[in-house]
């Protein structure tokens, strides 16, 4: 390929030629070796972070690819690249190369074996990398869980926003539905409060609970998410946008107006439950839930309803049980999310799960890409990345943030990854000829 | 019975500043199919103008460079916020919403609110988080009729409020542009078709709009003389939802609506716990909607709404 493309043209652009040296070197790399790569990575800067980032005068290893500290002092932007150099991307390409060959025959053997042990194994080296890398400072783990959380929601909103075709503006009261759920149940069954009484059980088995807790909060969302299917029987488009706006507020509303739960000043005292493993495995399992319910042929109901809602009826699809699911199944979702951002923030209130909210879920969405899984995950972690990394400029962040999603909306309309398929198995498979044909 | 007779006052002029907002959500909607979310935000940047207009008039006035009289300085406040905010109305047009008119509905509402976040923080970046207070243009003064008391600015309020809707609607229904506006409201493709610029209609009804949005900023501005850059969510949100209620394009429904979203927050609130006022109000729309989901005076729902 390089032979022929010098042949025809001589002059060749920086990107082409950075292009083939990529296709040269790394197109037969499998997603297995760039884990270890990046697993080795996060236990090099864990082992020699610090002292290098010193040696080459920043105060301390930066914590987010050094975008926080570049933007207040701009002198240190050589030392911010040459760190992200030499300790990430450095090592993650010398070992995704060097071990390329090999991981190419392990991740054919684990493929051949099944397609489930392949995911696990993957997505378990993706947890450890996750792991060693944000045990590098707490503010990372933070990040980590938010951007996480902000997945679920995203995708969740994504189901009837995208799929659906549905403008549904109900996800901030469906999270806090779950996140007052699941915090007063923690709190009531397994916390000492001095508004809820003693601890009814041990708090012992509270951590084995939780999934249960999560669930329940699940459900309740999902029960108020009837309040909203309902009315979209018969309506669509801007009035169902209108509907899922004033259940936003009535959630909201009635929450200040429990003085129970603390009103408007909100509850605290959330056992600290919501650790990084068990947010990364609530994670993936709503990507993979939410992946195989759209690429189902149920799911494909939600992309005909929105089409054509008429044509759809026609075609036999029941279109009033394809939207009381998709709204029960979403708000599900959210209402999990929720429950899991109340025990790692550790408090909630009600003004968290206003308009603002509402702006931030629809932004991220419509920035990933809609109809799209990987474009969820694109948007939510490169929304909340960007807004991390923008947060020295305090007040002009939010002035640079929707110019940039303006631009987006403007040049691609409906998103940045938008109507693609999240296939598994594409990802996971050995990249090498010989491996994929074996 | 005077207390509900003052309590109708009172929602009168509530009501005016959502039926004002209202109009602008609802002639957009009418003619372009899409919602201007950046709505309350230019309600916002309206009152700020009209801040700004008034504090100068009022500094003229003081420095005997030209002195004018309040009552003066309050039509020249508001027909010069208007005419300065309708530009910000078309700005917004031509940046977030021309470039998306064939795009899918929602992105345009996306851009829609990027404009709005946009709006709220160059005014705190600019103007700092103090809040302003609004120049007194007019002496209040209390009338008790019957046992009700009412105010100058309050029938001022609601008097203004209500002449410019009537405005509005001989705009739209005698003048040559009003027609084109209902004709692209009837049908968008086939009218440009007939040499009707679709850019100049859709920057038409956006001026038209935000100043109308203006002229509540102001008048609020009068009743409540706090500004703060938040002020336009929750009032574009309100006002929103009145638009709505009113049936999408139609501006005595947008009108009608407003005034009733007025009368049903003020109601509620002297009646039960100010804090249930927003519970109650949705929960209202809420059965409204479920019973009537295409509003008032809307057409009803069809299949081939464009989305």
């Amino acid at each position: 390929m390089t032979v022929v493309s010098e042949t025809i043209e001589k002059r060749r652009s920086f990107w082409s030629i950075v292009r083939d040296w990529w296709l040269q070197y790394f197109s037969e790399v499998p997603l297995l070796a760039w884990l270890v790569g990046a697993l080795v990575a996060a236990i090099l800067e864990m082992l020699v972070g610090n002292p290098f980032a010193r040696l080459i005068g920043m105060p301390r290893g930066p914590v987010l690819f050094g975008f926080l500290i570049v933007l207040k002092t701009p002198v240190l932007i050589p030392p911010a690249i040459l760190y992200n150099i030499v300790i990430y991307a450095l090592p993650v390409l010398l070992v995704a190369r060097l071990i390329g060959g090999l991981s190419n025959k392990l991740a054919a053997w684990l493929f051949q074996r099944s397609v489930m042990l392949s995911t696990i194994a993957h997505l378990t080296l993706m947890y450890v990398a996750l792991h060693v890398w944000a045990g590098f400072n707490d503010y990372r783990v933070l990040v980590v869980k938010l951007i996480l959380l902000a997945i679920m929601v995203t995708l969740s909103l994504n189901v009837v926003n995208g799929y659906m075709g549905e403008f549904s503006c109900s996800h901030p009261g469906f999270m806090a539905l779950g996140a007052y759920t699941a915090s007063i149940l923690s709190i009531l069954f397994f916390v000492d409060d001095s508004t809820f009484g003693p601890a009814l059980l041990p708090p012992a088995i509270g951590q084995f609970a939780f999934p249960i807790i999560l669930i329940i909060s699940g459900a309740v969302s999902s029960i108020g998410a009837l309040l909203v299917a309902v009315p979209s029987f018969r309506t669509r488009g801007d009035y169902l946008a209108i509907i899922s706006l004033a259940f936003t507020f009535i959630v909201k509303s009635l929450i200040e107006n429990m003085e129970i739960v603390g009103g408007p000043r909100g509850l605290r005292g959330q056992p600290d439950w919501a650790t990084l493993p068990v947010v990364f495995v609530w994670t993936m399992i709503c990507v993979w839930v939410i992946n195989n319910y759209v690429r189902s042929t149920f799911g494909k109901t939600m992309n005909a309803v929105r089409d054509g809602e008429m044509a759809a009826n026609a075609m036999t699809i029941n279109t009033r049980r394809t939207k009381m699911v998709t709204f029960l199944f979403a708000a599900f979702w959210a209402g999990v999310a929720g429950g899991l951002l109340a025990h790692v923030l550790r408090y909630v209130n009600p003004g968290s799960f206003g308009i603002q909210k509402l702006a931030e879920v629809l932004a991220m969405v419509y920035f990933g890409g809609l109809n799209s899984v990987v474009g969820s995950i694109v948007g939510a972690v490169g929304f909340n990345l960007l807004s991390e990394a923008l947060r020295p400029l305090e007040l002009y962040k939010w002035i640079i943030i929707p110019i940039m999603i303006i631009l987006i909306m403007i040049y691609r309309p409906t998103g940045l990854i938008a109507f693609t398929e999240f296939d598994v198995k594409k990802l996971i498979q050995p990249r090498n000829k010989k491996d994929r044909e074996a | 019975m005077a207390f509900f007779f003052q309590n109708v006052v009172n929602a009168l002029q509530w009501g005016s500043f959502y039926a004002l907002i209202a109009l602008g959500y609802s002639m957009v909607y009418g003619v372009l199919m899409l919602f201007n979310f950046a709505h309350g935000d230019i309600f916002m940047t309206g009152a700020y103008i009209g801040f700004f207009v008034a504090t100068l008039f009022v500094g003229l006035s003081a420095s005997g460079i030209l002195v004018l009289p309040n009552w003066l300085i309050l039509i020249l406040t508001i027909l010069l916020s208007m005419f300065l905010t309708s530009f910000v109305g078309m700005a917004v047009e031509r940046i977030a919403y021309r470039p998306l008119r064939n795009a899918p509905r929602a992105s345009a509402a996306i851009t829609g609110l990027m404009v709005g976040i946009i709006l709220e923080t160059g005014n705190l970046a600019l103007l700092g988080a103090r809040r302003q207070k609004f120049p007194e243009l007019i002496v209040s003064q209390t009338y008790d009729i019957g046992g009700v008391s009412v105010t100058n600015t309050k029938i001022m309020i609601v008097l203004v409020s209500i002449g410019l809707m009537v405005a509005l609607h001989q705009f739209v229904r005698r003048t040559k542009w009003g027609m084109a506006m209902r004709a692209m409201a009837y049908d968008f493709v086939v009218v440009p078709l007939m040499g009707v610029s679709i850019n100049l209609i859709a920057a038409l009804t956006f001026g038209l709009g935000s100043a109308l949005a203006s002229a509540a900023g102001i008048l609020f501005g009068i009743a409540y003389p706090v500004l703060d850059p938040y002020m336009g969510i929750l009032f574009g949100w309100k006002a929103f939802v009145a638009a709505i209620l009113g049936g999408r394009g139609s501006i005595l429904g947008a009108a009608l609506a407003g005034f009733l979203l007025g009368f049903i927050e003020i109601f509620v609130a002297t009646i039960f716990p100010s804090t249930l006022r927003d519970l109650i109000a949705y929960s209202i729309i809420l059965v409204i909607l479920t019973f009537r989901p295409h509003g008032f005076f809307g057409e009803p729902y069809s299949a081939q709404l464009r989305l």
